[in-house]
């Protein structure tokens, strides 16, 4: 148990999560205090001792279900699919969920009767059959071959793909719809003691749904549609753990924690996940700012404070006070490419520059393709940071020829059209990667523009040894920049930004 | 690290703590039990950290109320230290101290009081002023230790607690070092307002509350509000999961569950429609935008 216990840790720190030695040893006592063979206890106690950021919580559980994976000779791949239908495990004798592929049949089961009993699986919700509808799936659909280096992704992919869940949710919704709107009773489909629906629509008089039932009942369904997924995936998993072993499993499908993805190659799941984890990165910024501005070094005698507390020392000024001095907030003005390969940079910029908007005493956005247009206004009029964001995408006027990035241009209009605005108050983001498609570069903006303004930096997506090869002219803006600095992920935009004040 | 000696173990099982919570009206899941039993075994606090209103201030309520144990809670805020957190003279009694030694030589009876015997006097526990921390390391009954909201803490304050969660003593230059005479059971909460840092969260078990799963909440819903029906608790916990999934400014809590079903009960509803629903929706969500958001959403059956 030591040994898998030290392989799963040091699986955890490759994965980015700080994981110290006081902490695996308390891992250690902590499993001597639970029955080892209860999986979930296992999991909960390991989560306790080791993992301290709920951010880092799905990293965990990747590792964990590949370390800690049921493991048995069922799960072997590759050969003989056909049995794969005799080892359901404890599906209910009597039912009649019970799958069409009994022990010793070596006919394998056909997809039609795979997806009657997911239709019947998700209608009644029964855990049972749902797990061995997702043991036949992945033993039917996936097509999994031993020794063949494919991440798990594509098996999943394969395998929903035939279930065509989708469809199977309509299908469900119609016939719900159709039999409450019937006025009919269960049908003989359903006399299992569920009326149509599920427990949704338990005890109801019959009658044409109400958009609110129908709601609820489709979340429910989806619901168990999620639940199919996960032991979809789990089955997979337990698979290619079987194959592979699993360090090297572990090492494929490492995912990096929300902070450490990079922006130029997030999927959009990660985008997902890095969405939500920007929420709370920009309270804990605004907070840190907010108090770093506050404890900075006092300022001038605070002479009303100072006699005030001399009171209580019967006049003697022991304890002199003094006043918190004002600092100028900054000026932001943030200029960002949005084509397609910094889209998702630059949002993420945005998103974070606005949610600390307190923190500046002005912010003025800009973007730009080959054209460039003022969007600070759709700020303003947004409820929602991520409406604006969302905004800004649709309604911005940023393509003047063609829509491929041209720097030179955007910069010049820039220039042309708000350049005398800018005052020694503003600090200037510039946002992109600097491939100008072989445009002019105008690097004479930027350097006017340092000029007129406190500091200008530029800000690239793209990893510091991609600088400067094929189209990209960073080098020529750079020098007129009072710095450039690599922001790839979210870590390093956070970073940034606290240095920026 | 001498500590103070573990006692006996106040639970035997993992079952026993969600039984006892379950008592006590906290319904817990496995996991949660699971981290407050270990934390009884190995001795060390646990960190709380989630949403507002999943239950985290509530779960160390529960778990003294479970064990007949007095809950010493200490509140943070920016600037508490450590006069409001650990200990403090009482410099007012010690002057009085001083002025009762002082007449006293006045009147001329007793014999002056030398510096070193006064300062040990002035200095001894009579003069303590013990603040919740110490106070949770000196009880002799059973405590649960509570610390609410420690990310409102600067994080150079944060350090003023580790010697006593780590070691559950507390050093006073003048007294020397109090040493627990039992292991109190600790509870930090958390809004994850800020990270906090390293150096406590290795001292801690950390657990995550979320939003419940619809049983448990629909247990929750049952156990909490008194004239509930099975039919409606598990109509609200639907509704307020559905209302989850939308992309909402603040998504409903579990207090605000809570509320909206004794909302509903005192208005007599037995089943939620739409228009109740929409004419509610005021007691789970406090944004205008997430509220309009929510009743275009309930109104609107999608897709299919």
């Amino acid at each position: 148990m030591l040994d898998v216990l030290t392989g799963f840790v040091a699986e955890l720190r490759q994965a980015g999560l700080p994981v110290s030695v006081a902490e695996e040893a308390d891992a250690a006592e902590a499993l001597g205090h639970l029955p080892l063979e209860d999986r979930q206890a296992i999991k909960f106690a390991l989560g306790a001792t080791l993992v301290k950021s709920a951010n880092h919580w799905r990293a965990f559980d990747t590792a964990f279900e590949i370390y800690f994976s049921i493991r048995g000779p069922q799960f072997s791949v590759g050969h003989d699919d056909a049995s794969a239908g005799t080892d359901l495990g404890p599906v209910p004798a009597d039912g009649e969920g019970r799958p069409p592929s009994t022990a010793g049949t070596l006919e394998p089961v056909t997809p039609e009767e795979i997806a009657a009993m997911l239709f019947r699986a998700l209608h009644d919700g029964d855990q049972v059959l749902l797990g061995a509808v997702a043991r036949l799936a992945v033993a039917r659909f996936s097509g999994m071959e031993a020794g063949r280096p494919v991440g798990g992704t594509y098996y999943l992919y394969r395998t929903l793909r035939n279930l065509d869940l989708d469809g199977v949710l309509a299908r469900l919704v119609a016939e719900a719809r159709a039999l409450a709107g019937g006025g009919a009773g269960p049908s003989d489909a359903t006399t299992d003691g569920e009326a149509p629906g599920g427990p949704v629509l338990r005890g109801r008089r019959p009658g044409r749904l109400t958009a609110l039932e129908e709601r609820l009942l489709e979340d429910e369904y989806q619901a168990r549609i999620d639940e199919l997924k996960k032991e979809i995936e789990a089955e997979i998993r337990r698979r290619l753990v079987a194959d592979r072993g699993a360090e090297a499993l572990a090492r494929s499908v490492r995912k990096p924690l929300p902070e450490d993805v990079e922006f130029m190659h997030a999927t959009r799941d990660e985008l997902e996940a890095m969405r939500k984890a920007i929420q709370p990165l920009t309270r804990k910024l605004a907070t840190r700012l907010a108090r770093k501005r506050r404890h900075m070094r006092r300022g001038a005698l605070d002479f009303r404070s100072t006699m005030r507390h001399s009171l209580s020392y019967g006049g003697v000024p022991v304890e002199p006070r003094f006043k918190h001095p004002k600092q100028a907030k900054p000026e932001i003005w943030v200029i960002a490419d949005i084509s397609g390969s910094v889209a998702a940079f630059a949002r993420f910029t945005l998103h974070l520059v606005y949610a600390i908007a307190s923190q500046f005493s002005k912010v003025r956005s800009f973007v730009f393709i080959d054209g460039i247009d003022e969007v600070t206004g759709i700020f303003d009029r947004s409820d929602t940071v991520t409406e604006a964001v969302h905004r800004v995408n649709l309604e911005a006027d940023v393509v003047w020829v063609d829509g491929h990035s041209d720097y030179g241009h955007a910069l010049g209009v820039f220039y042309e059209r708000w350049g005398h605005e800018i005052g020694p108050k503003a600090s200037i983001l510039l946002l992109g990667d600097a491939r100008n498609n072989y445009h002019a570069s105008q690097a004479w903006v930027v350097r006017e523009l340092r000029h007129r303004a406190r500091r200008v930096y530029w800000l690239n997506p793209e990893p510091r040894s991609y600088w400067g090869s094929g189209d990209s002219i960073l080098e020529q803006y750079a020098q007129y920049c009072d710095a450039a600095y690599e922001c790839r992920n979210l870590r390093q935009l956070e970073a940034f930004v606290e240095h920026l004040m | 690290m001498a500590g103070p000696e573990k006692g006996e173990p106040r639970f035997a099982s993992v079952d026993e703590v969600r039984e006892g919570l379950a008592a006590a009206g906290y319904i817990a899941d496995d996991g949660l039990s699971g981290v407050v039993y270990l934390a009884d075994r190995l001795a060390k606090p646990i960190l709380v950290e989630g949403p507002a209103g999943t239950g985290k201030t509530e779960l160390a309520k529960s778990t003294a109320c479970f064990l007949g144990a007095r809950l010493i809670r200490l509140q943070c805020y920016e600037g508490l230290d450590e006069a409001k957190a650990l200990y403090e003279w009482n410099y007012k009694k010690q002057l009085l101290r001083i002025q009762v030694e002082r007449e006293a030589e006045d009147g001329g009876g007793a014999r002056p009081v030398g510096w070193e015997s006064l300062e040990e006097d002035l200095f001894s526990e009579e003069f303590l002023l013990t603040r919740p921390l110490l106070e949770a390391i000196r009880a002799s009954d059973p405590v649960v230790l509570l610390v609410d909201e420690i990310d409102r803490l600067e994080i150079e304050t944060e350090a003023l607690l580790l010697e006593v969660l780590s070691d559950y003593q507390v050093s006073i230059p003048e007294l020397g070092t109090i040493r627990a005479t039992q292991i109190p059971l600790v509870f930090l909460t958390s809004n994850n307002t800020r990270e906090l840092s390293e150096a406590l969260k290795r001292r801690c078990l950390f657990l995550h509350l979320d939003y419940p799963s619809l049983e448990r909440e629909r247990a929750i819903v049952l156990a909490k509000v008194p004239g509930v029906t099975d039919e409606l608790a598990d109509q609200v916990a639907r509704i307020v999961r559905s209302l989850r999934s939308l992309d909402l400014k603040k998504h409903p809590s579990i207090s605000e569950t809570i509320d909206w079903a004794r909302t509903l009960v005192l208005l007599g509803i037995e089943a939620v429609d739409s228009d109740t629903a929409r004419s509610t929706l005021h007691v789970l969500l406090k944004h205008r935008s997430d509220i309009e958001v929510a009743a275009k959403e309930l109104a609107v059956a999608s897709g299919y």
